[in-house]
Formats: C-alpha cells, structure tokens, sequence
C-alpha cells in the first residue's frame, strides 16, 4: 500500500548546518498496517512524514502509494488519498467555519469540487451520523464555530475529518501531544477505533512509548535519519518501554535523550 | 440636502459593489489586495472605449467584469507562482495598470455624457413606465422641496447590487466556495484536504476584481466620463466600507457580513456627503476625510471596548472592596470561628 524505497533527504547540503535528515529509508506497509513511529527530536520522523505527504521532495528515492509513484506529484494533489492529523490541534480545522462547512470540505477531498451546496440536508445528515462516533455532543451544534471548540474538541474533529473518506494513507504527526492526559487518552481511544473500523493504513509518529507499543501492530524506532529497530506482530506485543530502551542503548551505544519519552 | 442625500444613496449602492469585491480579497481571503485602484480604472476605460466605439452598453459592462477579471488573476499569480508578496504584487499590478488603462482609453478622460449607457436606457425605459411619480410622493412626506431627476438608477441598482451579494453568499457556501474561505482561513488544512491553494487564489482575487470593475463601469456610465485618476485611493473606500458596515452591522454569517459592506459603503457615501457640507472643507479634500474615516472606524471600536473593560473592572474592585469591608465588620466572628 504504502512503500517507500532508499528515500533520502539532506537539509542545507554543503554548509556547516547539513544535516542528513533521512538516510536511505526503507519501508514497506501492507493494507491495514498500523505503524508507529518513535525517536527523540531530530531523528526524522516528521521528515519522513512530510516526505510521503508532499511537504518535502526527496532527494533521492521513490514513493509508492497503492503502486502508483508520487514521487513528483504536489502535496495537494496527494491529498486525495492521504489523511492528515497535525500536532497543532488548530492546524487541522478551519476556525472562522462552522463544524459542518469544515466536515463538508474534508468530505469534498476525493472529489472534484463544483459550484454545488457544499453542505445539503443529506449531508447534514451524514455529518451528523459521524459526529455521534466522537460521543463529544458536537452533532447538536453543527453550526458552531470550529474556532469556539476546544482543543481536543478540535483535534477530534480533525481526526474524523481526516479519516471518514477512508483515505489510503493515514498519517498522524504527534497528534495527542499537544493535549492534557485525559483528552489524549479519548484521542487515542478514538484513534485505535477509527483504524480499525475504516481498516485504513496507517503510519503514526509519537513521543509516547507506550502510547506506541498500544496503538498499531508494527513499530520501528529512528534516529539520526535511519531506522534502527523494526519489530512486527507479536514480536512488537511483547515489547514494553524498558525494552525499547534497552534496545535503544544496545544499538546506538548511548541513552535516549529525550526525558519526554522516558517520562511517558 | 434631501438631493445630496439622495445621491450618496445612489452612488453608495454603486460603490457597494466594488466594496463586495474588497471583502472578498480582503475579509475572506485575506489577501490584502491593492490592484483595485488600477481594475476599478480598467472596468470604466474598457466600458467607457467601447461606448463611444458604438457598443451596446450592456456589451461594454460585461467586457469591463472579464477585463477586471484577468487583472485580478494576474495578480493572484503573480502572487502564487511568482512567490510575490500579496500586498506588493498588488501594488505592482496597480502601477502597471494605470499605463494599460491609458494606453485602453487613448487619453486621459473619456467623455460619456452624450452616449448611451445603461443609466440612460434605464432611465428612458422608467419614465415611460412613469414610475417616478409613484415615488416621488414619498420625499415629500419627508418635506423634500427637490425631486430628485429618476428614481430609475437607485431602485435597479438596488436590485443588481443585491443579486450579485446573493449569488456571493451563495457561491462561498458551494463546494469552491468553502475551499476559497478555507484558504484565507488555513491553508495548510485544506490543502490537506486535496485543495489547490494557488489556483482557489487566482480566482478569489480573478471575482474580485471583477466585481470591481463592474463598479468602476458603473460610476464611469452614472457619472458619465471615465478618468485615469478615478480610482486614486479606491482600495481605501473599499475598506472603509468593510470596516464601518461590519462596525455597525455585525458581521457573524456571510449573508450578515456582505449585507453590511453594502451598509457600509452607503453611509461612508453619507457621511462623505456631510463632510463635504462643513464650511472650510472642499472637494479636494476628500481623501483625507476618507482616511480620517477610516481610522476613525478602526480605532473607535478599540476605544469603546478598552472604556467598557476599564468600568467592568473598575465596578468589580468596589464590589471586592466594599466585600471586604463587610467582611472586616462581620469578620472578627469568621476568624475566630475558624480554628
């Protein structure tokens, strides 16, 4: 479904500042994968993730998604099967409109968009029936502002929106980190709920461990631009976080930096 | 005073259209765009050239709204593809376009005041109907001594300005519609959402332009010349209009929001109109009354909030202090209560 072959990408080539930001990257995910992706800060997963979204171009290395190459094509383009739930729970909505003119847009991404209602009373209808998922009430105000929610209200709502068109690819970059513990638990149930009602393939990026050895059946850790560890199946249930950073330590001779991810 | 009044009335519903355009690129875009000084011009030189070139005026205005069109989507891709900043890709569209609007119109002013425009037509066509006499009663109720020439311009102009505001509210709730609001909103949303940034851009700015356009075609026919210099600080009535009508009339729905842009340009027109009455004032001074205006309705409503917060809070210290001063009274029983 999802296969990305030697992808490499280097920030500010030639200059003191270079960094080897993807180093020969390698993946391959089948239908209904759910991959998690860990490291500390600076180890490429958000490149990894902007590369197979469009965000970036590679340097060198292909793109593969469902064996079509998109290697080349704009990132909105690839849009029309790539789901997206950014970290910034406001980055994914559009404040100054209502929840429904916001699900009819996320609604229109795999077609053509045309001088049509974008919001009819069947869709309303629809909109509603996916509302009532999230448990949130959001369905009885439809015609509120999605600026006036808040923001795990929001980052519900970008995850439906992200997803109720069944996108080939999921990605979710960081997507629970910008929120207190309980709304990050809800997002996170939602999230293991929503993957595998729509059964779609998904890649996630995340500084919680255990938030990444719940979620998904594949992990891999990176760091400095490279996958270092790639466990699949049962393999990946038997993990735990004391593991992983043993693992950690065994491979790269040094202990994991970031305290956020130990703390979790 | 009733005919001045009168007139502000008529040109303001004109001049509506070309603030609908503003809001457009200014409000749902965000795209602060300064090109409507030069499309503003371009709409009266085309409408105005093809006039006295003999063209039926309803001929000569819809040429003018695909002339504003295309200096809009220029700009808008001079904007996405050239990666120019918004406000001076418009300001360069509008230098240029005042050398194209010279080189359309052959010279600098463009007399139409013997020509057939679509003013006049309508006029014809209403006095035959005698419908001046059907209205003309009302000034008097009001003790108006003038009547005004037609009423034949205000009500048409009424009834196009308002369909073109409902066919906008009605194409910003269409599928394209949502995504052009969305891109002056988030665009890295809907780009996320398969939109096409540059593209949804180029036509934002291609309508509204137009719209502009077709209200500089207007003036040009009403006021019967088109001049270069006619759209001098247009930008600036154009949001003077958007600010004052969303000032006064709220601006929570689209329906509500384009409703008081109309508002707005009409009484910008009034209060111009008042300005102008006052002694040492004159005709040139115009633009600085705008700019006055204008700054006016950007500050005032700052004031007025910071005053209402400034007695909100004022009024809840005395409510602590005079809470306190009770509790001072009362209090020796409260502390000694509590162990």
């Amino acid at each position: 479904m999802l296969h990305l072959k030697n992808v490499s990408i280097t920030f500010n080539e030639g200059t003191p500042d270079e960094k080897k930001a993807l180093q020969n990257i390698n993946v391959e995910l089948k239908k209904g994968d759910f991959l998690t992706v860990i490291g500390s800060n600076g180890a490429g997963k958000s490149t990894m993730m902007n590369s197979i979204s469009g965000s970036l171009i590679t340097d060198v290395g292909d793109i593969e998604i469902n064996g079509k190459n998109v290697t080349h094509m704009p990132e909105y383009k690839r849009a029309a099967f790539i789901g997206r739930v950014f970290q910034d729970p406001m980055a994914g909505t559009a404040p100054s409109m209502t929840i429904e003119e916001n699900l009819a847009m996320a609604f229109s991404r795999n077609k053509k968009r045309t001088l049509k209602l974008g919001v009819n009373k069947k869709r309303r209808q629809l909109f509603k029936e996916y509302l009532e998922t999230l448990n949130l009430g959001l369905e009885n105000r439809i015609n509120a502002k999605v600026g006036l929610l808040s923001g795990g209200e929001r980052q519900a709502l970008s995850l439906l929106m992200a997803t109720f068109t069944e996108p080939e690819i999921l990605l979710l970059d960081e997507h629970t980190a910008a929120l207190d513990p309980a709304r990050a638990e809800l997002i996170t149930n939602l999230t293991d709920e929503i993957v595998s009602k729509f059964n779609l393939t998904t890649l996630m990026v995340t500084h919680n461990m255990q938030q990444a050895l719940d979620l998904g059946n594949r992990l891999v850790m990176m760091d400095s631009g490279q996958i270092i560890l790639d466990v699949e199946g049962e393999e990946k249930q038997k993990l735990t976080i004391e593991k992983l950073l043993q693992e950690f330590q065994r491979l790269r001779g040094k202990k994991m930096e970031s305290d956020r991810a130990v703390l979790a | 005073m009733m005919i001045s009044l009168f007139g502000s009335f008529e040109s303001g519903i004109i001049y509506a259209l070309m603030a609908l355009g503003v809001y457009l690129s200014f409000r749902v875009l965000d795209f602060p765009d300064l090109t409507v000084d030069g499309s503003f011009v371009t709409g009266a030189a085309v409408a105005a050239l093809m006039i006295i070139n003999g063209y039926s005026p309803l001929t000569a205005t819809l040429a003018a709204v695909i002339a504003g069109f295309l200096a809009g989507c220029i700009t808008g891709v001079l904007h996405t593809k050239g990666k120019i900043n918004p406000l001076l890709s418009g300001i360069l569209m509008m230098i240029a376009l005042y050398s194209i609007n010279l080189r359309i119109m052959g010279r600098p002013n463009i007399p139409l005041l013997n020509e057939e425009t679509i003013f006049s037509k309508l006029t014809a066509f209403w006095q035959n109907l005698g419908l001046d006499s059907v209205f003309n009663p009302i000034l008097g109720i009001f003790g108006a001594t003038q009547l005004p020439r037609t009423w034949a311009v205000l009500i048409v102009m009424i009834f196009v300005t308002f369909t073109i505001k409902f066919l906008t509210d009605y194409f910003l709730k269409t599928e394209t519609g949502l995504a052009i609001r969305a891109t002056g909103d988030n665009k890295r949303m809907i780009r996320s959402f398969s939109a096409n940034t540059d593209w949804l851009i180029i036509l934002g700015i291609g309508i509204s332009n137009a719209m502009v356009a077709l209200s500089g075609s207007l003036i040009a026919q009403h006021g019967g010349f088109a001049d270069v210099g006619m759209g001098i600080g247009m930008i600036i009535i154009g949001l003077a209009s958007v600010i004052i009508g969303e000032a006064l009339f709220g601006a929570k729905t689209i329906a509500r929001a384009t409703l008081a842009v109309i508002g707005g340009a009409i009484i910008y027109r009034i209060a111009v109109t008042f300005a102008l009455r006052v002694d040492f004032l004159e005709a040139g001074d115009m633009k600085v009354i705008t700019a006055v205006i204008v700054i006016a309705a950007l500050v005032a409503p700052k004031i007025l909030e910071s005053r209402r917060d400034k007695k909100r809070r004022l009024r809840k210290r005395e409510e602590l202090t005079k809470r306190l001063a009770f509790e001072n009274e009362s209090g020796g029983v409260k502390s000694s209560a509590a162990p």
